[in-house]
This record gives C-alpha cells, structure tokens and sequence, in this order.
C-alpha cells in the first residue's frame, strides 16, 4: 500500500471522513486546528455538514444533537477548549448519545502555551464533567495511529453508545509523517433504533436525555452504564510492550512521550542498560492488570514513568502495581519536552547506577 | 357521541407538573396542536431545556432530546443540519435558559439564520429553582435574589429579547404574545403556527415570545398573576410583531 | 544511516517547503520520515523552524535537539542552532542575507547565495529550492530525480513551466557545493 505524507490534525480529519464522518462541530484553537479547516474544505464535497460554532460549550452540544439523531459526528479541540466542552461530555454519557472526541494536548492550566503536553490526564480518564461517567480514550504515539484511532473509535462509540475521546498532543497534530490508508478491523456496529429521526408515526417518540428525576431510576440507570463501563474496561483495553521481556527498567508511557522513552532506551543500551516500554494505547480503560504482569518480572527492578505533566498517569501505575515495584517519575509540564538524556538518566538513578 | 373537543395528537397521556395558574400547559398544547394541524408530528424533533419546562420532553408525542441548560439552540442546530430535508425542528425555553445562560447559543443561531422555531417563555423569573431573579425580571419585582426589588443600578434593565433578535438578519420572524385571555390566546397560536410555517419554507430562525405567568413564585393566586402580568409586563414587554420579513408561501 | 536536519529562517522563506520536500522525498524513497514544525506567534513573521529526520530504521522521536545537518536561512537562525548541531554536521548557510561565517571548526559549512541565484533566473521565489538542490548534492542522501517526480506532480496544467526551473534552480544549488 502506498504511503502518503499526512500531517497528525489532517489525517485525524480525513481518518473521520473515511471512517463515515459527515458532520463536525468545532471551534478554531492551536494546536488543532488543521482539524475543523480540512473539514471546512471537505465534508461539503461529500454532502456533509461543518459548522464553526460560536464556542467549544456550543459545539459540543450541536455534537449532542447530532448524535442523537443517529449520525456519525465528531468535535475536535485542544486543552482549554476541552475543559469548556465537559459540560456536553457528561449530557452526552448521560444520555448515551456515540461520537467521537479529539484533544490535540497543549500546556496549561488556564491559557497555558500551544506546544505540547499531557496535562488533560486526569481529564480525560476521570473526566472533567459531573457524575459517574467513563469515555474510552486511544492515546495515539504517531500520525499512522492518529489515523487508526479515529477510525476505530467511531466503531468503539456506535458499539457502546458513548463518546470516545482520541488523546493527542500538539506534536502528533503538527508533525507530518507517513501514513497508510489499510483498513481497519472490521466490527460489528449495532443499529440505532433510539435515534431521534422522527416518529414518521410509526413509533412511540424517543427521548435523547440524561434527566431521571427519582433517585431509583437514576440509580439504576448508574449501574446500567457501569455494567457497560466494566464491558469497555474488558473488551476495549489496549496497550504495546516493546523490548520488555527481561527488561531491568520498564518505562510506562503513552502518546508522543512513549517516543521520548524509546530514544532513551537506545541510550540506555549503548550503556549496557537493557530497558523496555510498556505504553497504554487505551489511557482508560487503563491496562492495570497488563501492566501488572509485565513490571512483575524478576529482571524489573524500576518502573520509570515518563510524561508530559507532572505526575497524574503515574496514579494509574500505582493502582496497577500495588506496591510489588518500585515507582519513579521524569516528567516535565507547560510545553517542554525531556530529552532522551534526561529521561535515560531517571532510568539510571532509578536503579542505582 | 360526537367529540367536540379533545387532546392534540402532539401531546403524549403524560400528566403534565405544572402548578395551577402556570402557562407552560396552554402553550405546550398550541404547539402541539400546530404541529398537528400541520400534519407534522412524525417528522419534527423537539428541544427541552433547563427550568420548569425540563419534562417538555415526556409531554410532546414526536421525537425529543433534552438539553444541558441553555443549550437548546446548539443542540437544534446538531439536529436540524443532520436531519433530512422537511424535518422540523423548535426549541422549548424559559427566560433564565434562553435570556441569561443560554444567550450565546440564541443569539449565534439567529445571526446563522438556524432553520428552528424557538418558543420562549417569559415569565420574568426564574420558576424551577424557586423564584430567583431573571434577567427579564422586571424593576422593583421582589425575587428570592431580588428581596428589596430589582434596581437598575445594581442589576441593569430587564433583557428584551425579541428587540434584539430582531436585529439579526437571520432571524426572520419575531412576535411577542400572551396567552392571557382567548383573543391573545389565538393570537399567541397563529403566530406559533406562522413561526413553523416559515420553518418549513427554509426563511430562517422564527421566535416566538410568551409572556407567562407564574404565580407560586410571583406569590399570587393566578387570576391576580394574570391581572400582574397585565399590568406590568405589557407595558415593559409590548406584544406585537417585532420581525415580519419573510412572507408565509 | 539518519539525518537529523533543522531548517530554519523567517516565516516566508520557505523553510516549511524546504522541509516537507524532504520528507516527501525521503518516504518516497522509502525511508522513514518525520517533519515537526515550530508552530506559534513566531509563524506570523518572525523566525520559524521545522525538524525532519530521514532515517533507515524506525524513528523513535521526531524532536531534533542535536542536527546532522543544519539549515540556516537567516541570522538568528545561525546563531540560535551553529552551536547544537553534530561534531562533523554540515552547515547550509543562505549567505545571501546572513552575513556573517560559521565560527565552528569541527562542522562543514557550505554557502549559498539563494536569493541572487534566484534573481538569477528570474524568480526571487525558487530560492529555497537553490538551497535544497546544494542540500541534496552535499548529503547525496536523496536523489534529484525524486525531486523532479515530485514537481512534475506538483506543478501542471499552466504551472508546468515551473518545473524547469525548479529543476534549474536545484542544479544552480548544486554547484554551490564544493
């Protein structure tokens, strides 16, 4: 298959228009957005719908109303825009409504920078919205990825009836690097009866809503999603090892600092160091258990965890070890990048050389 | 035995849980009777907003999503630009969802000329939380946030959002009505159905203003709350046509 | 075998361009590529800069902190990225509007004078592709007919005329090269 040269925001654009994508809602914020002006140009050519909303809270909710008609549809921003797009992420679990997310990371908090970050972490695995809610999230490490996942979490939210984020950062947005159009596993997709497309006077209305007054249908409407959530965490969880098996340092990290790590790793061997990667694909559902069994060989003697914020994923490589490792951090937050160097050097003190 | 009168089709058996005295019942059943007439039931889709008319959802009989507060006009925006030709779509709010929270998403769907129909009521207070201060609350009116009566040096003066809307290009059709007696009472019916006519022919936003009452939380028996509504809201809030520019075919 | 490179100058050189012909041209013939842009208030006229590796083997990170090769299309592009590039790394200097030799010892330094070769052959606007053609015949990493596949591609219809003097152009770079 022949590779084309794609940069990460267009081919996040055009992976949605070939995923079936004809409708998006956004807002222009750097460093995403290549995302809403590829979809300007090109979802009128295939009869679909752009609409530069008036703001992120705006857009997310004409995402809601799309969705709930039963169209495929998705939104893109990046930091700050995605913390104003939490009220209509939790409406939209609420109410069950699939689309798909994207967050093209930059540095915060507040107006923060536009270069990249990992700072939305707990955001986007915690979510930043109200109530008990999950949205799966695919942390992409490179453009082809970027491309993949988008595609796949259209499946991912027409499967569950729940939106899914694609968590960036303004490197994968910017940076251009090859990329295959091969297809993607081809999955089951479940019809859309509740869809509100007009009774036509052939059924009784459905109601796209997160509202449920009483306490017991509220309750129960919890532990349905939670039955779902606890479905995603099962069927959805994703995750690489590189060069892990017999590894003496296991680095844990995901999207563009995964890179990082991997260079360090080429230092770390030059110096006789034999280092390995465990990187989530999935940042929620998170690979607790995967990560577990991997960190638990006897050759481990440190998990590095490396990010692009000061210590948040590393909450989840504490919940996966339960303490049967030791733990330490390299991180750096508001648009820097560590080196390799310096990411190889943690590894070194963190096992004492 | 012939029925001389019954409930519109666009309504579902839901029992609505509106106080006595209140206005949402009178204009839920004039849009649903128009959607009716219209013959248009099965192809519209309905926005519920935040306030006392949240369960609009459970009463109209076609289609219906729920919306986060003040969002009605994104969330119809969502639909109506993926929903086929022919599909109708309004936006049921109150003046706290659709004049303070919400303003940005009215106003930028009329500047886009949004092909919805907007029913907003107006009842210078805000009902669900209990009677706090509107931004349509009127000078002097004593609100829970209000106590010693709206002034205009603290709070400004009350928003009127047909005058406004009737600024944009892209709302086409703007008319402020009540439903106070049956004069205004078919007056407020033919507009809402000039309002989704107008829809239905692609001219733009059409908007439709209630004054409404409110007595729990005016603290009146109705009939004096419609006497109050009389007497102070119309002269602040006159009825009429504010936007007329787009002929019905 | 990986080459490292920063290309850097005002917004409006092309730099960009310079970069992304690269990197086409390198997955083209089939290496591994990335391109990474600076990407900021520095595009609206001040300096910008992108980094593109080219590599025979998977490329971990796209981020060049240290350059094989260096790009420089203006002064403060010189004085910014001269002292991080490799101990034995190659220079490309637009002597044009940079004034001023590269002080290190332990690099090579190649001058182009872009812009008045551009002038040259009549359009100021090729002289980014006169830098890219002194690039290619230094590195001979890529090969000049990749280029050419790419600006017959690129440039049709009434714009086919431009081909040949990108191809012009490119050449001119060339010989720059000692």
């Amino acid at each position: 298959m022949e590779k084309e040269l794609w940069k990460g925001n267009e081919a996040i654009a055009e992976a949605a228009i070939r995923a079936g994508c004809k409708y998006f809602f956004g807002y222009p914020i750097t460093p995403q957005t290549e995302v809403p002006e590829y979809l300007s140009l090109h979802l009128p050519e295939i009869g679909g719908c752009f609409l530069q909303a008036e703001s992120e809270v705006a857009a997310i909710n004409m995402v809601y109303g799309a969705g709930g008609c039963g169209v495929r549809v998705m939104t893109s921003s990046s930091s700050p825009g995605i913390s104003l797009k939490q009220e209509g992420i939790t409406y939209l679990c609420g109410s069950e409504v699939p689309c798909v997310i994207i967050n093209v990371m930059r540095g915060g908090p507040g107006l923060g920078t536009i270069q990249p970050a990992q700072g939305d972490y707990y955001q986007a695995t915690r979510g930043g919205g109200n109530g008990d809610y999950r949205t799966p999230v695919l942390a992409p490490a490179n453009v082809q990825e970027a491309a993949d996942f988008v595609r796949m979490a259209f499946d991912i939210a027409d499967i569950y009836r729940n939106p899914v984020m694609v968590l960036a950062d303004g490197m994968i947005g910017q940076m251009m690097e090859a990329v295959e159009w091969h297809d993607i596993e081809k999955r089951e997709l479940p019809a859309k009866p509740w869809a509100t497309t007009g009774t036509q006077g052939k059924r009784e209305h459905n109601v796209i809503n997160s509202l449920y007054i009483q306490p017991e249908p509220c309750a129960e409407h919890n532990e349905k999603l939670e039955k779902k959530y606890k479905l995603i965490e099962e069927k959805e969880t994703r995750y690489e090892e590189i060069d892990a098996e017999g590894c003496e340092v296991l680095f844990t990290a995901y999207g563009t600092t995964s890179r990082v790590c991997r260079a360090a790793m080429k230092l770390l061997a030059d110096e006789g160091i034999k280092a390995g990667l465990f990187r989530p694909i999935t940042v929620w559902p998170f690979p607790y258990a995967q990560l577990k069994k991997a960190a638990a060989q006897n050759s481990v003697k440190a998990v590095v965890v490396a990010e692009l914020s000061l210590g948040q994923m590393i909450d989840d490589v504490k919940i996966a070890l339960e303490g049967s490792k030791p733990i330490s951090f390299i991180g750096k937050a508001g648009g820097l990048v560590p080196t390799p160097r310096e990411v190889a050097d943690a590894a070194k003190k963190a096992i004492g050389r | 035995m012939a029925i001389v009168y019954q409930k519109s089709k666009g309504l579902t058996d839901k029992e609505l849980h509106y106080c006595p005295g209140c206005t949402h019942g009178i204009v839920h059943k004039l849009v649903a009777e128009t959607l009716e007439e219209l013959g248009i039931i099965g192809t519209t889709i309905g926005v519920a907003p935040v306030g006392c008319s949240v369960f609009a959802y459970d009463y109209f009989s076609c289609d219906m999503h729920g919306a986060a507060h003040g969002r009605a006009p994104a969330v119809a925006t969502g639909i109506k630009r993926v929903s086929p030709p022919g599909t109708t779509v309004f936006t049921y709010q109150g003046d706290g969802d659709l004049a303070a929270i919400g303003t940005a998403e009215i106003v930028q769907a009329a500047m886009r000329g949004e092909k919805i129909t907007v029913i907003f009521i107006n009842n210078a207070i805000y009902g669900m939380t209990g009677g706090q201060m509107a931004p349509t609350t009127l000078i002097g009116q004593k609100t829970t946030t209000s106590p010693l009566g709206r002034t205009k040096e603290h709070a400004g003066m009350p928003i009127k959002m047909c005058e406004l809307l009737s600024t944009l290009d892209g709302c086409v059709y703007a008319e402020r009505v009540c439903v106070t007696d049956i004069p205004n009472l078919n007056k407020a019916k033919k507009a809402i159905r000039k309002a989704f006519e107008l829809q239905q022919q692609n001219a733009g936003l059409t908007f439709v203003e209630v004054l409404a009452a409110c007595p729990t939380n005016w603290g009146k028996p109705p009939i004096k709350a419609v006497e109050w509504l009389k007497e102070n809201m119309i002269p602040y809030y006159p009825l009429g046509v504010y936007k007329d520019s787009a002929e019905v075919k | 075998m990986t080459n490292d490179i920063i290309i850097s100058g005002f917004g409006g050189q092309g730099v960009m361009a310079i970069g992304k012909t690269l990197t086409e041209a390198g997955m083209k013939e089939g290496k591994e590529v990335s391109w990474l842009p600076s990407y900021g208030p520095e595009m609206r006229g001040g300096t910008a800069n992108c980094s593109v590796v080219l590599s025979d083997e998977l490329i971990v990170s796209p981020i060049v902190l240290e350059p094989s090769e260096l790009i420089a299309m203006n002064l403060p592009s010189l004085i910014k990225f001269e002292p991080t590039v490799k101990k034995g790394g190659t220079i490309f200097v637009n002597s044009s509007v940079v004034d001023q030799k590269v002080t290190r010892t332990d690099v090579r330094a190649v001058y182009v004078d872009c812009i008045k070769i551009a002038e040259e052959l009549g359009n100021s606007k090729v002289a980014n592709m006169v830098m890219l053609g002194a690039y290619i015949e230094a590195m001979k990493n890529l090969s000049t007919d990749t280029i050419k596949e790419m600006l017959v591609h690129m440039f049709t219809g009434p714009k086919a005329k431009l081909v040949d003097l990108n191809i012009e152009a490119l050449k001119r770079g060339a010989a720059c090269v000692k």
